[in-house]
Formats: C-alpha cells, structure tokens, sequence
C-alpha cells in the first residue's frame, strides 16, 4: 500500500484488529476454521478496503499526503474504540487442534500454524509480483504509483486504483489475521503493535519491492526474537522501533527499494 | 570582475549529462540572459548557482567568493537570490506577509519588514493585492509575487527563472519595465528566459545552453544571427509568449 | 486581538467563583491542561507544518523526570521542575536534530516521533530506576514548596497561569521574525531557504520550544496526579491527545488549542452522558470529530471565527 501509493496507512493495524475480531467470530460463532476464514474475510475485506479509500479517506484528505496519515488516524481511533466499545477488553483467543503440532525443522521445533504462515507469506508475495508485472490491472497501478497526471490522461481512473490497492492491501491484513489466530490473541490494541512493524519492515525492505518486505518482515522477526533474548523480553521492543528511526534516518529508501 | 562567474560546472544525474563544463559570467549592473531549448539544463544549472544541488566539478564564484556548495539561505544572505520556475508562494500568507519573509533577512523588526514589504510591492506594481492570500493570486501575480519576495531581500544578484511563462504580452511588457528598474536601481540580473522578444529587448548579454553545453555567447544581434543557435532551437526564433 | 485575549483571561480567572463543585473544577483544570499540551504542539505542528506523532517523548519526559528528581534524589518539587523542563528542551532538540539533519518531513517526520515515544516507553517501563511496570509515585507534601496543593482550586490557578504564559508566548511567536519564518517553512520549505531562512535552525528552535512546553505540562500533571507510568507518559493516548485539541480549534492559531480542549472536554462530557462511562467511547467521538473537521473544517474551528485563510494548508 505504501510502497505503491504513498498512503500511510496508519488505520493498519486496526483493520488488522477487525480482520481477527471476524475471525474470532466466525470460528466461535460458526465453527469456521481460520484458514477456512480466509476465503470469507479476504474478499470481505477486499470490499470494504475499497469503499473505505475510495468514499472515506480520499474525500476527506483531498489528496494531499500527511492530511492521509490524520485522516487514517483518526479511522484507527474510531476502529479501536469501537471495538472497545462493543467488545470490551479481554482478551480472546482460539483453540484449534493442530497450534499443537510442532514441525521439526532441523534446529529446532516450529509450531505448524506459523509455518504455515510463513508459505502464505511467500506465496503471497510471489502472487503480488506476478500480479504487478503480468496483469493490467497491476500494469495501471504502477502507472499511477509513478505518474499520477499521467495515468489519468490516458484513462485510467486514478481513484479506483487508489482503491484497488488499498482494498488488496486489506485483503492482505485479513489473510494475515487468519494466519494469526490460531498462535495469537484478540483484543482492541492488539493493533496498535502491529502498525510500527508493519512500516518498519516496508521501510527496511523498501517501498514498492515485495522482496524487501518479505526479506524484511524476516530479519525483523529475528531481530525482536534476538532483543528479546538479549535485553528481556520487555526491552526488546526496542529492537524494532531503534531500526525503524535508523533506517529512517539514513537509508529512506531501504535495502531493496526504488527512488522514493 | 564579474559578479558572479562559473567555471566549468558539470552535473550528472545518474547516466544523464545536464550539465557539461558550463561557464559563463554575469556583470556588475547589466542584465544577463541564459536561454536554451526545453530540458537543455538551464535551470539546474541554477540549482547550482543557487546551492539547491552539488555540482560534480567546477565553481561558481560570487563577488569573488568562491560559493560552490554553500547552504542556500547562506548563498542568499551573501546577496544572491532565486526565484523557481514553478512558483513557490507562501499559500496561506497574504502577499505583504510573503514578500516580508524576504524583508526580514535585512529587517529583525516585524513592524519594519512588513513596512518594507509593502515599499517593494510597490515597486512591482503589486500595491492593489498586498492583502490578498497568495494563493488566490493568478499565475501572474504568483510570478510577481515570487519577484517581489527575492527583491525584498535586498539581493545583489537576482536569477529569474522563467520569471515571463504563462503571461500575456501584456505581462510581459509590465514585467519588462519593472526587471529594467531593478537593473538601473543597481542589482545585477541573470535570467532564463524562453519569451524571445522579452530576451531580445532586455539582455545585454546572452548564453545559449544547448544539452547542457554553452553552444554561444554574445549580444542580442549576435545570437539572433548565429547559425548554432538557430538549430538548436529548430529553427523557432519567436516563442509565443 | 489583545482585547479578545482579555476577556477570555477574566473570564478563566472568575470562573472558579461560579464553580462549586470538584467535578467541574477538575473538568476546567482538566481542559486547561490539555490546552497547555495542544499548543506546545502546536508550536511545532501548527506553525512550524511538522506534524508529530510522539508528543508524549516531551510530555513524557517532564513527568518522569520531575517524578525521578523528587523520589530518588529528594530534590525539592521546584529544582526538579525546572530541570524537568530542561530536559523536555533537550529531547526536543536531539529528536530535532536527527530528524531535520537527516532531512525527514512530513509523514516519515510524524513516524519518527512515535517511533521514539515508543522507545522511551519501553524504556522506562523496562528500568527499575523508572518504576518499571509500577510507574512512579510522588509522594504526597500538601504545601507550595513541593508544588501540591491540598485545596484543588490552587492547581486550577497554577494550570491557568501556565497556560496564560504559553500563549502569550504563542502570540508572540506569531508575531516575530521567528513566526515568520516558521510559517515560510511550513507553506514552503524550499523557496524559505531560497529566501535566506537557516530551515534547520529554526525548526530546531520550534520543536526545543514545543519541547519544553510540553514538558512543563508534564511537570504539572505529575504534580496533580502525583502518579504517571509508562503508558500514561509515553503511550500513544497522549500523544494523540497532544494532537487533537489544535487540529480540530485550529492548527496555527493562538487560540486553536484552547478552543479545540473545551470543543473536547465538553464532547466527552456529553458522550459520557448520552451513552454512559463506557471505556472508549469519548474518544470513538473524538475520532468522528476529527474526520469531520478534516472534511468540512480543515482550518479547524477557528476557521469558522476568521474569514482570511489561516492555519495549516
């Protein structure tokens, strides 16, 4: 989302938030298994990122960036409280049958759920590339990405691309709570964890290179997984948001990213 | 001495040469002009003058100062000033409030820049607009506008950049008259110009930059008549303003 | 505009005359503060267009500081203040340094803020020096010499005392080269440097004013609370609360933050009676609020009083 559009999403985590809320939902409620979810939230969300860019934040901040970033702020405020609000604070979590397994991977054990998350997260990325490079709906939003008066003039609506993106950026954070669930727990912050990692590993990795984010999302992981052991599992937030100034600071473009 | 004399500037940007061992100089109290086809590197080579970008060889002398790679707003507090080709105006501020930000780099004094200010709106012909928000101005007022600001400055040098596009002829009669004030009121001018009637009538001297390269130095009459200059711009010697 | 200023000031100042209940007392103290914290915010976001994301870093610190000086070294509630106050300077300047050296505007700015509020969070939760979990407790000395008042009327008056200094900074501010020059900044940074402004300088300036200001409304929260932690000093909640009140009274006004912290505290009061004291729900409508202003108001409330275009473009 950002690597193609420059939108900031700051209401990322929080969508994050609502896409477990409906998995929890749907797996309490309905007995749906969260991988099964994703076939029901990843369109769902798909939808509602669309008409949330396209008829909420594009009006509202009249296209200029850093009123896109309050804009999407004040979005993660309403969606967290809400979810406050209705659901209260406790936490929630799932059980299913196979958070249990543990794969042996050699060095050590792994719990299956993560990775399975892991092959999504891959696969994922290599479906966005081919997306990007092969169809023309991913022809048109590199277009508008580099060139928006461009684009428009050879007809491409700039708007629906914007919230094209915005809705695949979504289905995304629904796949991804799926993948989540089942290791994870549910409450109305739970989002705001995520919304620094989720840029910093686009930031580290690059705007508008997928293999910088997966690379990215992967050396981050490590990285809180060493702080933790390191400097005690309280410290080693740190980890993240130390590499996130420093990489701001002095590499805004990343290891693998294009000119900003 | 010249005012300003640059030696040999060369930019590259990445495979692209915009700029290749570009000299020229500017006199004390005469107007100099630098025109050249679209995308020749008239205003990088500004950008340079200005500090805006690092040259990747030779220097750029003000006053007899060697200038090359100082911080902007150090260049403009030296008496060098620019204005943008596409226009930058203070939106939100009203036009005396965004020619005294100008005024202020001689005036501490609120009270004084913003008198100065409106001294130099004057002297631009903007007096009618002084409260006007900068950004309900036309694109002739802008242009005016962005002037007025580097005149407040009280500069030594002013470089234009495309200071005339998008004027009606009558503009740029009206801008003529006021860049032929400044010349006699002592600053020394170094403008890139595209409107040729305006360039003829104005220059004392001229540089044509072509791909980057100083393809032609002289008088109006001179350049008129030079056969590489006439090339380079295929053969367009009127530019419709 | 003096005039204007006058009146408001008179009517804070009788104001309490009229009050006779805690509740409300506290509810104007309240506002009052958030009106300390909205300009220090202000300063930087609304004047200087560097929005930020962290303010809680300067808030913060003031508390925690003032809170450390006082517990772990005895220092008077005075000597602590000031230092405190210092300290939120500091900060402001390391962050503002950094961030402008290396050239970061805009959104990666805004970021930036929140990525070091969040550091110093962790921080301080992490050290036992800083209360870790626990926070920190200043104990309780009613009299003026620690700065704690037994009659609550007193802290309504030192709130309002600061916020009258605050302003009547801001509005000198304004009103200087300084202003001038921020604002220059903020509509355009390029053709302010074109124009002789030393960009670097002076939002250095901004963001070590913005600092200490928001610093000192640390200082006074701690001595009003006599408790902050980790997620009350440096979590996302205030930093946001920083940002609220100016953007919805108006951003580059005076006036903005104070009108923007009543605008707020009378909707919380109204939320909280229409839907009851259900955890999130004030802050549900200030969201709404937000997005409204955005779309309908951008130049905040303020923007409805003045006609001529002020406040962030």
């Amino acid at each position: 989302m950002y690597g193609v559009l420059h939108i900031i999403n700051f209401a990322h985590g929080s969508i994050l938030m609502l896409a477990l809320y409906a998995g929890f939902f749907l797996f309490t409620l309905g007995g749906v298994d969260p991988y099964l979810a994703i076939l029901i939230l990843a369109p769902a969300f798909f939808a509602g990122g669309y008409l949330l860019q396209r008829y909420v934040i594009a009006p509202i901040s009249f296209g200029k960036d850093t009123n896109v970033l309050l804009v999407t702020l004040g979005l993660a405020i309403i969606f967290d409280n809400l979810a406050l609000y209705l659901w209260t604070s406790n936490t929630r979590t799932i059980d299913v049958k196979y958070a249990q397994v543990f794969v042996d991977v050699g060095v050590t054990a792994v719990a299956l759920p993560k990775l399975v998350a892991l092959g999504a997260a891959v696969l994922i990325g290599v479906l966005f590339w081919l997306l990007m490079t092969r169809t023309d709906a991913g022809k048109a939003i590199r277009a508008v990405s580099k060139e928006r008066q461009g684009a428009r003039i050879v007809g491409i609506s700039v708007e629906h691309i914007f919230a094209l993106s915005f809705g695949l950026g979504s289905a995304v954070v629904a796949i991804a709570a799926c993948l989540l669930l089942p290791t994870f727990y549910v409450t109305p912050q739970v989002g705001n964890a995520f919304v620094l990692i989720a840029f910093t590993t686009v930031v580290l990795g690059g705007m508008g290179s997928f293999i910088g984010a997966l690379l990215g999302g992967l050396f981050l992981g490590v990285v809180e997984a060493y702080s933790g052991l390191l400097l005690g599992e309280s410290l080693g937030q740190i980890g993240i948001f130390l590499i996130f100034i420093v990489v701001l600071l002095f590499r805004p473009t990343g290891l693998f990213g294009q000119r900003a | 001495m010249a005012v300003l004399e640059v030696s040999n500037i060369s930019k590259r940007f990445g495979g692209l040469l915009a700029v290749s061992e570009a000299s020229l100089e500017a006199q004390a109290g005469r107007i100099t002009a630098l025109i050249g086809p679209n995308g020749a590197g008239k205003t990088t080579l500004f950008a340079i003058i200005a500090g805006f970008l690092p040259a990747d060889a030779g220097s750029v002398r003000f006053d007899g100062r060697e200038i090359t790679g100082m911080a902007p707003h150090r260049i403009c507090g030296l008496g060098l000033v620019r204005t943008f080709q596409i226009v930058q105006p203070f939106g939100a501020l009203s036009v005396r409030e965004n020619i005294a930000v100008g005024a202020h780099l001689h005036q501490r004094a609120r009270g004084r820049a913003l008198e100065a200010a409106e001294k130099v709106a004057r002297q631009v012909g903007m007096e009618a607009q002084l409260d006007k928000p900068a950004q309900g101005l036309t694109i002739a007022g802008r242009k005016r506008l962005e002037l007025a600001r580097a005149l407040a400055t009280q500069p030594r040098l002013l470089l234009l950049d495309e200071v005339m596009a998008g004027l009606t002829p009558t503009e740029v009669n009206e801008i003529v008259a006021v860049i032929k004030s400044i010349r006699d009121a002592g600053v020394t001018v170094l403008l890139i110009e595209h409107v040729m009637q305006a360039v003829m009538s104005l220059s004392d001297d001229i540089y044509v930059l072509n791909q980057g390269r100083i393809i032609a130095h002289g008088g109006p009459r001179d350049i008129a008549a030079d056969p590489q200059v006439v090339e380079a711009y295929l053969g367009r010697r009127k530019v419709h303003a | 505009m003096k005039k204007i200023f006058l009146i408001i000031c008179i009517f804070f100042l009788v104001l309490p005359l009229f009050i006779t209940s805690r509740f409300w007392l506290g509810f104007w103290t309240t506002t009052l503060f958030f009106a300390l914290l909205g300009q220090s915010w202000n300063i930087l976001g609304g004047y200087g267009g560097q929005v930020s994301f962290g303010h809680a870093v300067f808030f913060g610190t003031g508390a925690y500081v003032s809170a450390v000086l006082q517990v772990r070294f005895g220092l008077d509630a005075w000597t602590s203040a000031a230092i405190a106050v210092a300290a939120g300077a500091l900060v402001g300047a390391f962050i503002g340094a950094l961030s402008f050296r290396y050239g970061l505007r805009g959104s990666y700015f805004a970021l930036v803020t929140l990525a070091f509020a969040e550091v110093f969070r962790v921080l301080v939760n992490a050290w036992d020096f800083t209360g870790s979990g626990f926070g920190m407790l200043v104990p309780m000395k009613p009299g003026a010499a620690s700065l704690q008042f037994a009659d609550r009327t007193w802290f309504y008056y030192a709130i309002l005392l600061l916020v009258v200094l605050a302003y009547a900074i801001t509005w000198r501010v304004e009103r200087s080269r300084f202003g001038a020059y921020l604002l220059a900044i903020r509509e355009n940074e390029d053709a302010a440097r074109a124009l002789g402004i030393n960009a670097f300088r002076i939002k250095l300036a901004a963001i070590t004013l913005s600092g200490a200001m928001a610093a000192v409304a640390g200082v006074f929260y701690i001595q009003y609370y006599l408790f902050v932690d980790s997620h009350v000093g440096y979590g996302p909640a205030m930093s946001v609360n920083a940002l609220l009140a100016p953007l919805i009274g108006g951003a580059g006004t005076v006036l903005g933050p104070l009108i923007g912290a009543i605008a707020l505290g009378s909707l919380a009061e109204l939320t909280s009676a229409l839907l009851g004291k259900q955890p999130g729900v004030n802050l549900l409508a200030y969201g709404v609020l937000l997005l409204v202003i955005l779309r309908f108001l951008p130049n905040g409330l303020m923007g409805l009083l003045k006609r001529a275009p002020r406040g962030s473009s």
